[in-house]
């Protein structure tokens, strides 16, 4: 953050493309629609897609097709599409708030706090409600962020993209073997192991039901404050220039990052890249304009999940891979591609 | 630079006596406790061969050889470290760090998935096996690290090693669902970094490693000075830097890579033991070296220790221990660096 402002950042000039904007964001719920019903229609049983339609809209419990769609699959991939939003959003406002191009939540320390606060659930008040474990979860994606950029303040003169990453591993090292030697001390290892590589797999209507509003919530809000993460996107000096009250911004937009990020922890686990790759790829395509960068991130995070997670399905049928695996497996190279630029995005 | 006053080279054989007191000390503390504690008197009846067969079994069978793997593991993850900071010039370097050890495990995983069954071969080709996955990981960090003009800039080098961390731990996650239950159990306490080789043929097939490469490291000491210096000057004061700098590292990471082919993954004691050294004894290489693996082997036997008996029998595993000390210690030499 100590480097200058970029040049064309003085000019204010958002690429604001509402033509393309719109067009890929129309494109891309239309790509996410077929993806969820090939994804709903794929796997151990195949199923073709009117069956899928009509188990949708017009249910009948006493064939097993249908309860096949609408107990497991569907949920588990509205699951997946939800958490993927939820990732890509919060993505997209750390790498707008900390001008990180490396940003992510998995990067950042969220993901590892989240689950050191689940390990130390599972041991102290175990059998908690699914409203409680998003809430403990929260909490330790704040404890993880909070020790990230905590150790980023007291760096004098700031921290660049490459050291803040830096932290956020170690901070992640450090709470994962706390939550590990927790797990273990408790005999919960399995437990645990059973949530780190849980996937989606689980998601039920149950944990929907908590976590879908919360997550829409996220969103919708990540795209009514959209504007001042383009302003903050400048740089602190330029942001304060324009008469933004930048630290009261931040907060509030960090806040919505530990919602989206601790709601998406909670039901699959700690996934990292998803909020790393999606919305550099919506940067490429959209411009700079975070009014249109935080919807298309939702939309196109939540698309790559549910592909994640069909993939992660199908590459090993009958076994699941979890998803983590196969999103790091995109996700890393394009993770050493943006470190060989030098982090400078 | 060669003129190094006496005072500091006596001061530096003291301090290191002082160590290899505490890990002497650390030696028989470790071998009287656990599950079953053996007093001293036992314990030296038992050295002199009059043990009951239970004290022979608990002493010889399963305690000593898992200290000797801490220990050595301990020493040469230390001196592997020491040698990455110093030619890469980077303080946060680590073996753990950079991903050398998730190449080096990668391969311990494949070894032990295809060739367990085969007893003859397997602890001694164990460590050639992990060499190769270390080295395969090494060349992935500077391939990706390398900008052509800049060469590898230490900041991203670290950075591209825990993207290549990540990316070889991801791929040890995916084979071990494929895995019988009895690998996944090895797996699980290899990923932790429990001291899992605790057995004498273990114990052979590190020790060469370590007893034959750690000395040709220290008879180094002298080009470990240079290159910790600025690459030009190292040049002008004649050294051939490209030369040494590739044997030097190879050196570091066939001292990871057996280490950990045996001992687990274990991070962060590369990075500690030759901080903890410099600070005490100064960055002159052949003062801090020796120094360095006598502090790995105290740090990771502590570890070891303590996670045995915190947790009776299942322990707590070392690599766990030695993060909660490590990590912070990364984020405090972090925050201490100036800015980039």
């Amino acid at each position: 953050m100590n480097s200058a402002i970029p040049k064309e950042a003085g000019k204010h000039d958002v690429f604001s493309r509402p033509v393309i904007g719109g067009s890929v964001l129309v494109l891309g719920l239309i790509a996410l629609l077929g993806m969820l019903a090939l994804a709903v229609s794929v796997g151990a049983a195949d199923i073709d897609v009117r069956t899928v339609w009509q188990a949708v809209f017009n249910p009948d419990p006493s064939k097993e097709a249908h309860a096949i769609i609408t107990d497991i699959r569907l949920p588990r991939e509205l699951g997946a599409a939800i958490v993927g939003a939820a990732f890509a959003v919060s993505g997209a406002i750390m790498q707008g708030i900390t001008r990180n191009p490396l940003a992510d939540p998995g990067l950042l320390g969220l993901n590892a706090g989240a689950t050191f606060a689940l390990a130390c659930m599972f041991a102290f008040l175990p059998g908690a409600s699914y409203m409680t474990i998003m809430f403990v979860s929260f909490i330790g994606a704040g404890l993880g962020a909070g020790l990230v950029f905590g150790l980023g303040s007291l760096t004098p003169g700031g921290m660049s993209p490459i050291r803040i990453t830096l932290a956020g591993a170690a901070v992640s090292a450090l709470l994962t073997a706390l939550g590990e030697g927790i797990a273990l001390y408790f005999k919960l290892a399995q437990d645990l192991a059973f949530w780190v590589a849980g996937g989606v797999s689980g998601t039920g209507w149950k944990q929907l039901a908590v976590a879908f509003p919360v997550i829409a919530v996220g969103i919708v809000w990540a795209v009514a404050s959209s504007r001042g993460i383009t302003i903050l996107s400048f740089g602190e000096e330029v942001a304060k220039g324009l008469g933004q009250r930048t630290f009261l911004t931040k907060a509030l937009l960090m806040l919505i990052v530990l919602v989206l990020a601790g709601a998406a922890v909670s039901i699959v686990g700690p996934i990292s890249f998803v909020g790393l790759m999606v919305p550099h790829i919506v940067r490429m395509l959209v411009g700079t304009d975070y009014r249109w960068i935080i919807p298309c991130s939702a939309v196109f995070g939540g698309l790559f999940m549910v592909m994640a997670d069909t993939v992660a399905r199908l590459v090993n049928a009958p076994y699941e891979t979890p998803v983590g695996a196969v999103v790091s497996i995109v996700g890393i190279p394009f993770f050493l591609y943006l470190a060989r630029k030098g982090g400078r995005g | 630079m060669m003129d190094v006053r006496p005072e500091i080279i006596r001061k530096t054989r003291w301090i290191l006596l002082g160590a290899l007191l505490v890990l002497i000390a650390l030696f028989v503390t470790s071998v009287a406790t656990g599950s079953v504690s053996l007093s001293p008197s036992q314990l030296w009846r038992t050295v002199l061969g009059q043990g009951t067969m239970k004290e022979n079994l608990v002493l010889f069978e399963f305690r000593l050889p898992r200290i000797m793997i801490s220990m050595l593991a301990g020493a040469g993850l230390a001196v592997a470290g020491s040698i990455l900071q110093s030619v890469t010039r980077n303080p946060l370097a680590d073996p753990g760090i950079l991903g050398i050890n998730a190449g080096a495990g990668l391969s311990v995983v494949l070894f032990v998935m295809f060739f367990r069954a085969d007893h003859s071969l397997f602890q001694f080709g164990l460590p050639f096996f992990a060499l190769t996955g270390g080295l395969g990981a090494a060349l992935l960090i500077h391939v990706f690290a390398w900008r052509k003009g800049e060469g590898a800039e230490p900041n991203r080098l670290v950075l591209v090693g825990v993207g290549i961390a990540a990316a070889l731990n991801g791929a040890v996650l995916l084979l071990s669902i494929r895995m019988d239950p009895e690998d996944y159990d090895f797996f699980a306490n290899w990923l932790a970094g429990r001291i899992w080789g605790d057995d004498w043929p273990y114990v052979v097939a590190l020790l060469p490693w370590i007893v034959l490469l750690v000395p040709v490291v220290f008879a180094k000491s002298r080009v470990l000075n240079v290159l910790n210096l600025h690459e030009h000057v190292s040049v002008g004061l004649g050294v051939r830097v490209k030369r040494e700098r590739f044997i030097l590292i190879f050196l570091a990471v066939a001292l990871a890579s057996s280490s950990v082919s045996v001992s687990g993954g274990i991070p962060f004691v590369g990075l500690l033991a030759p901080h903890m050294a410099r600070s005490l004894v100064g960055p002159r290489h052949q003062g801090f070296l020796p120094l360095a693996a006598v502090l790995g082997a105290i740090l990771v036997l502590a570890a070891d220790t303590t996670g045995r008996v915190l947790l009776d029998p299942s322990g707590i595993p070392a690599g766990i221990i030695v993060t909660l000390i490590g990590a912070p210690y990364f984020m405090w030499l972090m925050a201490r660096q100036p800015g980039r």
